[in-house]
């Protein structure tokens, strides 16, 4: 559990972080949204102290960071940023072997480490150890990014924008599979973004900071139906705001009993996706599974009755 | 790249048959000797001149850049930024002050021999290596310098496992010029009595003997070339390694 207790960032008078307070639960996701310079970034880094705080404290499962040496704090949690920021001069496994090579791991138990973390990553361990940063794709990069800031199995990973520099859909595959290793692995995940989108989607808690305050820290559901301010409305976005809210139900929630031709859509899809189904085959009920493998129906009345409800 | 190993090849045997056998080449040197007089320079062994220039040359440069390097660490810490306009003002004195006029400056307090001649290499030495050091270590990639400190790498780690790293090549340019140069200034060391390659061409100046002079300065050229040619080399390959260059083979 992380314990950030009125926390405060001062820049040259100005309060770039004013009095944050907030949990994160083990084993989560919480993502910290907001516009350009709200301080996302200066309130992540004072979790690791590459930020001195102006005052406040972090705990991490109730010891408190500030009495910890920085490098022990740091190997300890792992770090992910935008445009990786791999070695260019190490190979993919001497840069995901960095951290537990730094923690003296011996080195037969960091290859298998490496291998297990390319393979969770979908890259062929044989194929990937030995090359260099340069020799890899923007996705592949940023894959081995995340693998290094999760090498030593660290209690708490940091991750600011790590997905900010991709294409949109590596950048979803991205986020899907970093949801599921973070099932998985059962992580602690802070993540910084600036897309309300991919906080929705990635969070199991939102964050919502304004000019330097935590505005609203809440469940992405509570956040799309019960937006604590208007700015956070604003992000949410008002004309999207029933699609949001669809991204967010599986498909299985709402299904009816009903056998209609086609093959059936898994049972997590997300009504936002099924909807766009109906719109693109022109019908107003498409198959889906259900969560005991049945196949049932989601017509696309059901969906409008369940936009128009609240959560 | 074929045709370039070839040349280095026919150049590494020329030079080694004019320092080991330079009776191999009176035909060549005849013409431009005086009549009646000396075609091959024969009061040294070549070698051991070529050797004492190259161990001077290597000397100096090995003492200019460890301090050179060490004064561009020290000037890119937070802690030394304010020190930036001072080193630079120091190693571009070492520049601007004429080869000729060091060695006589420092004949008086060093003797003659080999000292005035390490110092004005020394010297002009520094300010290649600084610079470059300077430039190498001050733009490296933000993001990878901001990944290091993030996942928990110590200063030192930092500096030793990747700032040197990073900036090697650009240093390695600067180590470069000034190898080549202290490779040329060395000869005038000959004038204070360093044992040096310079000592053929100058007994051929005094002697109005074209054929030492052009024995002498072709020695030393080719050891130019080479070894401005093997760091070139190594500089490529380092950039290879750090990514300037995408496919492989
Ligand atoms: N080192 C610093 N010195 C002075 N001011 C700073 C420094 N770092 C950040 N700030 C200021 O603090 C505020 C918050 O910056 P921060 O980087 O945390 O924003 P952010 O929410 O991450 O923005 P972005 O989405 O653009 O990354 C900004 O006004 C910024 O100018
Ligand atoms: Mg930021």
């Amino acid at each position: 559990m992380i314990e950030i207790d009125q926390i405060t960032k001062i820049y040259d008078g100005a309060r770039a972080v004013d009095a944050v307070s907030m949990t994160v639960e083990t084993g989560t996701i919480t993502v910290i949204v907001g516009t350009s310079g709200s301080g996302k970034t200066t309130l992540l880094r004072m979790i690791n102290r590459l930020v001195e705080p102006s005052s406040g404290d972090v705990r991490i499962n109730g010891e408190a960071t500030a009495e910890m040496s920085k490098t022990a704090l740091r190997r300890r949690i792992g770090y992910a940023i935008q445009g990786h920021g791999l070695f260019p001069h190490y190979t993919v496994a001497r840069n995901i072997g960095v951290v537990p090579q730094l923690l003296g791991w011996p080195a037969a138990k960091i290859a298998a480490r490496v291998d297990e973390l390319l393979d969770l990553f979908s890259m062929a361990p044989e194929q990937f150890r030995t090359r260099y940063p340069a020799e890899l794709s923007g996705g592949q990069a940023q894959r081995v990014g995340v693998a290094r800031a999760l090498a030593s199995r660290p209690d708490l990973l940091l991750m600011d924008e790590p997905f900010g520099a991709l294409d949109p859909i590596i950048r979803a595959r991205a986020q899907e599979d970093l949801r599921r290793i973070q099932r998985k692995l059962g992580s602690t995940i802070v993540l910084v973004t600036h897309d309300m989108q991919e906080a929705i989607q990635l969070g199991d808690r939102v964050a919502v900071m304004d000019a330097g305050r935590l505005v609203q820290h809440a469940t992405p559901a509570q956040i799309i139906t019960e937006p604590a301010t208007e700015f956070v409305a604003e992000m949410v976005g008002g004309i999207e705001r029933p699609l949001r809210l669809l991204s967010l139900i599986p498909a299985c929630e709402i299904a009816q009993d009903g056998q209609i031709e086609g093959t059936p859509l898994p049972a997590q899809t997300s009504l936002r996706d099924v909807l766009a189904q109906c719109l693109a085959s022109g019908r107003d009920a498409v198959p889906v599974l259900r969560e005991d493998g049945t196949q049932g129906q989601v017509t696309l009345a059901a969906i409008r009755a369940r936009a128009q409800s609240r959560a | 790249m074929k045709i370039g190993a070839l040349i280095r090849l026919a150049l590494i045997a020329l030079l080694l048959a004019l320092v080991l056998r330079p009776e191999w080449f009176t035909w060549a040197f005849a013409p431009f000797a005086p009549p009646g007089g000396p075609v091959i320079y024969t009061r040294a062994s070549l070698l051991s001149l070529a050797l004492s220039h190259l161990g001077l040359v290597a000397l100096a440069s090995t003492a200019s850049t460890l301090i050179a390097v060490t004064l561009a660490v020290l000037v890119t810490r937070p802690a030394g930024a304010a020190f930036r306009p001072l080193s630079r003002t120091i190693t571009n004195i070492g520049q601007t002050f004429p080869p000729v006029a060091v060695l006589a400056l420092a004949v008086p307090a060093l003797g003659f021999g080999a000292g005035p001649t390490l110092v004005a290499l020394f010297l002009y030495g520094l300010l290649p290596i600084f610079e470059n050091a300077m430039t190498g270590l001050s733009t490296l990639p933000p993001a990878t310098m901001e990944a290091a400190r993030g996942i928990g790498l110590s200063r030192w780690q930092r500096l030793v496992r990747v700032e040197l790293p990073l900036a090697m090549p650009v240093i390695l340019t600067g180590i470069r010029l000034s190898v080549v140069i202290s490779l040329g200034t060395a000869t005038i060391g000959s004038t204070v009595a360093a044992r040096t390659l310079g000592e053929i061409i100058i007994a051929g100046l005094l002697t109005n003997n074209t054929a030492f002079v052009l024995q002498g300065g072709l020695i030393v050229g080719l050891f130019a070339v080479l070894i401005y040619d093997a760091l070139v080399q190594l500089e490529t390959y380092l950039s290879w390694r750090l990514g300037a260059r995408r496919a492989r083979g």
